[in-house]
C-alpha cells in the first residue's frame, strides 16, 4: 500500500526517500468531526492512562464540517452529566415539524412521517458542535491536531499500523519548495477512520482489505447549505421546514430543509440523491430554484448570506455498511455509512459508534471483532428497521413514497433487504435522455453562481501544490466523456472547480482545485470512476462559519 | 540577544467580514481566528536569528483575552521560547498596545523587539512607532531585509525608489513587511513541545499602566456594493456610454 500503491499522492511519489519523523500513541483517530470525538472522549474517560491523538484536515476543527443541523442528544446525555447548563453555541430546541410538497407555484402540507418528528430534537451547526466536542476532548487530554490530513495508511504484514500525514510545501509538480516539511508517520495499536462520508484514507482501506465485498455498493446524495442572515421578525425560532418535489423530477430523489435559528438567522440547504440520471442535471442550480419558490423566496429576500458549503452524504444504509474492521484499524460513524436515510441524521449515530467503538478497544485492546459489535448495537438496529426505505424511491417518488409509509408501517419487519446501484452507474447518456426544460426561473437571489458561492465558502488552498483532484485518464474527459455524457462533472461540482476550456491545443479540462469544498462528490459521481480526490495540503479547503 | 515579538490574534485573513446589523463592529461568532500574518513573518524571523546564533532567547507577548493562549500556543510550536500574556477583555487600542508593550519591555530587557507592521484588523500601522517612540529606541519600520551585527541592526526597507537600507543601533524596535521571510509550517510534534513551553498570564490591571482610550468607534459599515458592470458591443457604444455617464 505504501510505495506501489495506485491511489497514491504524486507528492509520496517524490518524497518517498525522505526520512520522517515518527510519533505513537494507543489509538489514533483520523476526523474530527462526532464519531472521531465521541471515540476519543469515551477512550479517555474510561482510561485517562490511554494517549489518544486526533487529526483533522481542517485548518481548526468545526472548520469543514457542515450539516443541517437537526440532531439526536442522547449520546450526549451519555457522554456527559452536566453538559446542558452549557451547550454548544448554536443550540436551539425544535418547536414545530412541517413536511410539504411544492409544484412550481403552490405548496402542500403533507402528513408527517414519523421519522421526521423531532420533538426533543436541537437544531444546532455541526461546527459549533465540533468545536464545542473538541473544547471538551482537549480537557480530557485528547491531543486534537488541525490541519494534518491523513494521506495515506501506514501497512506492517498486512496489518494497519498508522498513517502518514500529508507533505507540506511541494510545488505544483510535487517537487518541494524551501518551505517544504515532510508528512509524518503516526503509530497506533489501532487506527480509527472517522473521516465522513467517502473518507479518502477509508476509500484505500476498503478497497485493499475488500471490506465491501459483502455489501451492497455505498450510495450517496449531496447537501448544499447556506445560513442566511435576515432581517428582524421573519423567523421562528426551532421551526424545522421540510419539503420534496419541485424543482426536482419525480425520477430524482431529493428534497429541502429551512431551519430557523435565532438571532434572525435561517439554516437553508437542498439534498439530491446521487443516483440522479441526468448528466445535464446541476444540483447547485436546483438548490438555487429552491430558494426562489413562491414560498421561500419572500424569507430570504433582502437577507444575507453568512456562509455557504456543500458536503456529499451517505444514503446507502445498512445494507452498504461495508465490514467495519480490520486489523489494526476501525471505520465508524460516516467512513463506514451510519447514517439514517429516512431521518436524514447522521449526528446521533456518528456519536453512538463512536461511543461504542471506544467500548471496544476499552475491552478488547484491538480492532478485532468490532464489525460484530457494532451490528449488535441499538443503532445497527435503527439501521435495519429502515433499510428498505430509501431504496424504494428508485423506482420514483411516488412509489418512494407509497414503500416508505409500507416499510414504517411494518417497521421494517418484513424479511428482505432491498438492493442498491453505484450512483455513478445511474447516470444516463446524453443519447439516452432529451434535454428536459425544466422551467427553471430568472434567479436574483444571491449567489449569482457557483464562483459567488464558493467566497462564501471562505475556502482557500495555495494555488503552488499538487492539484489534489486527480484523473487518472484525462484523455477521457476530452473524447468520450464528453460525447457520451458532456462532462458532468462540470455540473455536479458546487463549487466549479472543472470547467472544459478552449485552448490552442483543442477542448481541455481545467481543473480549479483551489475553489474545492472537499464535498467529494466527484469522486463518486463521475462516471468512468477516474476522478480521485485527496487530501491537499493540511490546513486547506473551506472554513465555514457555523454549517 | 533576547528578541521580544508581538503577536496579535485577528480575524483570519481569508475569513469573509460580516458587519454587526447595529453597525457596532463585525461579526466574530464562529469566525476563525488566527495569527496576525505580519507578526507571524516577525516570529519566524526571531527564531531565524535564534538558529543563527544571534538571538539567544525568544519572547512571544500578546495582549487580548483567554483565546490569545492559542495563538501564542502557535508562536511557542514555531519556536518561540516562552509566552507572557497580558489579559484584558477592553478593545486595546496602537497607544495602550504600545503602553502595555514598553512595560514588559522593560521587565524583560530584550535587545530587540520585532512586530508586525501593522495588524490586518484595524490596520493602524502605528504601535511600533508608538514603542520606539515611548522607549526613546531608534526604529527600523516595514522591514522586508534584516542583518545583525554585533550591536547595529541593517534593515531593508522597500520604498517607492527601491531599496533603502538603514542602520540602527540596538536596542531597536522593528517592524516586519511581507517579504521579509515566508513562515514555516507547524510541525506536528513542535505543537506538542509547545504545550509543554511555558505561558505567563498577567493581569493587565496588574501591570498599573493608566487606560488611554484616544479613538472612539462612531460607526462600522460595509462598502457599498459594486454594480453590475454592462457590456458594449463597440468602442463607439462605450465612448456613447461613457459620455452619457460624465465619464469623458
Ligand atoms: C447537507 C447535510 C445535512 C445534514 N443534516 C443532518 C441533520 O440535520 N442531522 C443529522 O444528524 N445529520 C445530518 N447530516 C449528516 C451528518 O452531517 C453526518 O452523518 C455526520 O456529520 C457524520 O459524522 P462523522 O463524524 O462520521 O463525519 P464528519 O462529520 O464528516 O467528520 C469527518 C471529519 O474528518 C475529517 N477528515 C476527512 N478525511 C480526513 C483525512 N484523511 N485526514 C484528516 N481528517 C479528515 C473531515 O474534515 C471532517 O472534519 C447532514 C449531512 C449533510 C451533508
Ligand atoms: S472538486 Fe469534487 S470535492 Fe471539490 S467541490 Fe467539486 S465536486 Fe466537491
Amino acid at each position: 500500500m505504501e510505495a506501489n500503491n495506485n491511489h497514491q499522492n504524486i507528492s509520496q511519489a517524490t518524497t518517498d526517500e525522505i526520512e520522517r519523523d515518527e510519533m505513537a500513541f494507543d489509538y489514533l483517530i483520523v476526523g474530527a468531526g462526532p464519531a472521531g470525538l465521541a471515540t476519543a472522549i469515551r477512550l479517555k474517560q474510561k482510561n485517562a492512562d490511554l494517549t489518544v491523538c486526533v487529526i483533522e484536515k481542517a485548518s481548526q476543527p468545526g472548520m469543514h464540517s457542515l450539516a443541517g443541523a437537526v440532531i439526536e442528544t442522547a449520546a450526549l446525555d451519555e457522554l456527559f452529566s452536566d453538559w446542558r447548563q452549557t451547550p454548544p453555541d448554536v443550540w436551539v430546541p425544535v418547536t414545530k415539524d412541517e413536511f410539504s410538497l411544492l409544484s412550481a407555484s403552490s405548496k402542500t402540507p403533507l402528513p408527517l412521517p414519523p421519522q421526521q418528528r423531532n420533538h426533543d430534537n436541537v437544531i444546532t451547526s455541526l461546527g459549533a458542535l465540533v468545536a464545542w466536542l473538541v473544547e471538551k476532548a482537549e480537557a480530557l487530554g485528547v491531543e486534537v491536531y488541525a490541519g494534518f490530513p491523513a494521506q495515506q495508511a501506514l501497512l506492517d504484514e498486512g496489518r494497519v499500523v498508522g498513517v502518514r500525514t500529508g507533505d507540506m510545501g511541494l510545488d505544483k509538480q510535487g517537487s518541494p519548495k524551501d518551505s517544504f516539511q515532510p508528512g509524518m508517520d503516526l503509530k497506533a495499536k489501532v487506527t480509527v477512520l472517522a473521516e465522513g462520508c467517502r473518507g479518502s484514507v477509508s476509500k484505500q482501506l476498503i478497497k485493499h482489505f475488500s471490506l465491501d465485498k459483502n455489501s451492497q455498493p455505498q450510495t450517496y446524495g449531496i447537501g448544499i447549505k447556506e445560513l442566511w442572515q435576515l432581517p428582524p421578525g421573519r423567523v421562528t425560532p426551532g421551526l424545522v421546514q421540510h419539503s420534496i418535489g419541485w424543482p426536482l423530477d419525480t425520477a430524482t430523489y431529493g428534497g429541502s430543509f429551512l431551519y430557523h435559528l435565532e438571532n434572525d438567522q435561517v439554516a437553508v440547504g437542498f439534498v439530491v440523491g446521487l443516483d440522479y440520471q441526468d448528466p445535464r442535471f446541476s444540483p447547485f442550480e436546483a438548490f438555487q430554484q429552491f430558494k426562489h419558490h413562491p414560498t421561500v423566496k419572500p424569507v430570504l429576500e433582502g437577507g444575507e448570506i453568512v456562509s455557504s458549503g456543500a458536503r456529499a452524504l451517505v444514503e446507502g444504509g445498512w445494507q452498504s455498511l461495508p465490514t467495519m474492521d480490520a486489523p489494526g484499524v476501525m471505520l465508524i460513524g460516516d467512513a463506514a455509512g451510519t447514517l439514517n436515510v429516512p431521518k436524514i441524521k447522521g449526528v446521533h449515530t456518528a456519536l453512538w459508534s463512536g461511543i461504542y467503538a471506544a467500548d471496544h478497544l476499552v475491552e478488547q485492546a484491538d480492532s478485532a471483532g468490532w464489525d460484530q459489535a457494532f451490528r449488535q448495537s441499538p443503532v445497527a438496529k435503527e439501521l435495519y428497521q429502515v433499510r428498505n426505505i430509501r431504496p424504494g424511491f428508485q423506482y420514483g417518488l411516488w412509489r418512494g413514497l407509497l414503500n416508505a409509509a409500507w416499510q414504517t408501517l411494518t417497521r421494517g419487519l418484513v424479511p428482505g433487504v432491498m438492493k442498491h446501484h453505484e450512483d455513478h452507474s445511474a447516470l444516463k447518456r446524453l443519447s439516452e435522455m432529451t434535454q428536459r426544460d425544466r422551467q427553471w426561473v430568472e434567479r436574483d437571489l444571491p449567489p449569482r453562481d457557483r464562483l459567488a458561492s464558493v467566497y462564501f465558502a471562505a475556502t482557500e488552498h495555495d494555488e503552488d501544490q499538487p492539484v489534489h483532484l486527480q484523473i487518472a485518464d484525462p484523455d477521457i474527459c476530452t473524447s468520450r466523456c464528453a460525447q457520451e455524457y458532456g462532462n458532468p462533472c462540470t455540473k455536479f461540482c458546487p463549487a466549479n472547480v472543472y470547467e472544459m476550456i478552449e485552448t490552442e491545443q483543442g477542448r481541455q479540462l481545467q481543473i480549479n482545485a483551489a475553489n474545492c469544498v472537499h464535498c467529494k462528490t466527484c469522486d463518486i459521481k463521475d462516471p468512468y470512476q477516474i476522478i480521485n480526490w485527496v487530501p491537499p495540503e493540511g490546513g486547506s479547503g473551506p472554513n465555514y462559519r457555523n454549517l | 540577544m533576547k528578541v521580544l515579538v508581538g503577536v496579535k490574534r485577528v480575524v483570519d485573513f481569508n475569513t469573509r467580514i460580516q458587519v454587526k446589523s447595529d453597525g457596532s463592529g463585525v461579526q466574530t461568532d464562529g469566525v476563525k481566528f488566527s495569527m496576525n500574518p505580519f507578526d507571524e513573518i516577525a516570529v519566524e524571523e526571531a527564531i531565524r536569528l535564534k538558529e543563527a546564533g544571534l538571538a539567544t532567547e525568544v519572547i512571544a507577548v500578546s495582549i487580548g483575552g483567554d483565546k490569545n493562549q492559542d495563538t501564542l500556543r502557535s508562536a511557542l510550536a514555531m519556536g518561540a521560547d516562552s509566552a507572557l500574556l497580558v489579559k484584558t477583555d477592553d478593545e486595546i487600542q496602537p497607544l495602550m498596545a504600545a503602553k502595555i508593550l514598553k512595560n514588559l519591555v522593560e521587565q524583560q530587557q530584550p535587545k530587540l523587539v520585532l512586530l508586525g507592521k501593522q495588524a490586518i484588523d484595524d490596520d493602524a500601522n502605528q504601535t511600533p512607532q508608538m514603542l520606539a517612540g515611548l522607549l526613546g529606541w531608534p526604529q527600523a519600520t516595514f522591514a522586508s531585509k534584516l542583518e545583525i551585527d554585533g550591536d547595529t541592526a541593517a534593515v531593508t526597507r522597500e520604498v517607492d525608489a527601491g531599496l533603502e537600507t538603514l542602520s540602527v543601533d540596538l536596542p531597536a524596535v522593528v517592524s516586519s513587511d511581507l517579504r521579509l521571510n515566508e513562515p514555516r509550517y507547524i510541525k506536528l510534534p513542535d505543537i506538542m513541545k509547545a504545550k509543554r513551553k511555558p505561558l505567563e498570564v498577567i493581569d493587565l490591571a496588574d501591570l498599573n499602566i493608566a487606560a488611554s482610550a484616544s479613538i472612539a468607534t462612531l460607526k462600522t459599515s460595509a462598502p457599498p456594493q459594486r454594480q453590475a458592470g454592462i457590456k458594449v458591443e463597440s468602442s463607439e457604444a462605450l465612448v456613447a456610454e461613457l459620455k452619457a455617464r460624465n465619464l469623458v
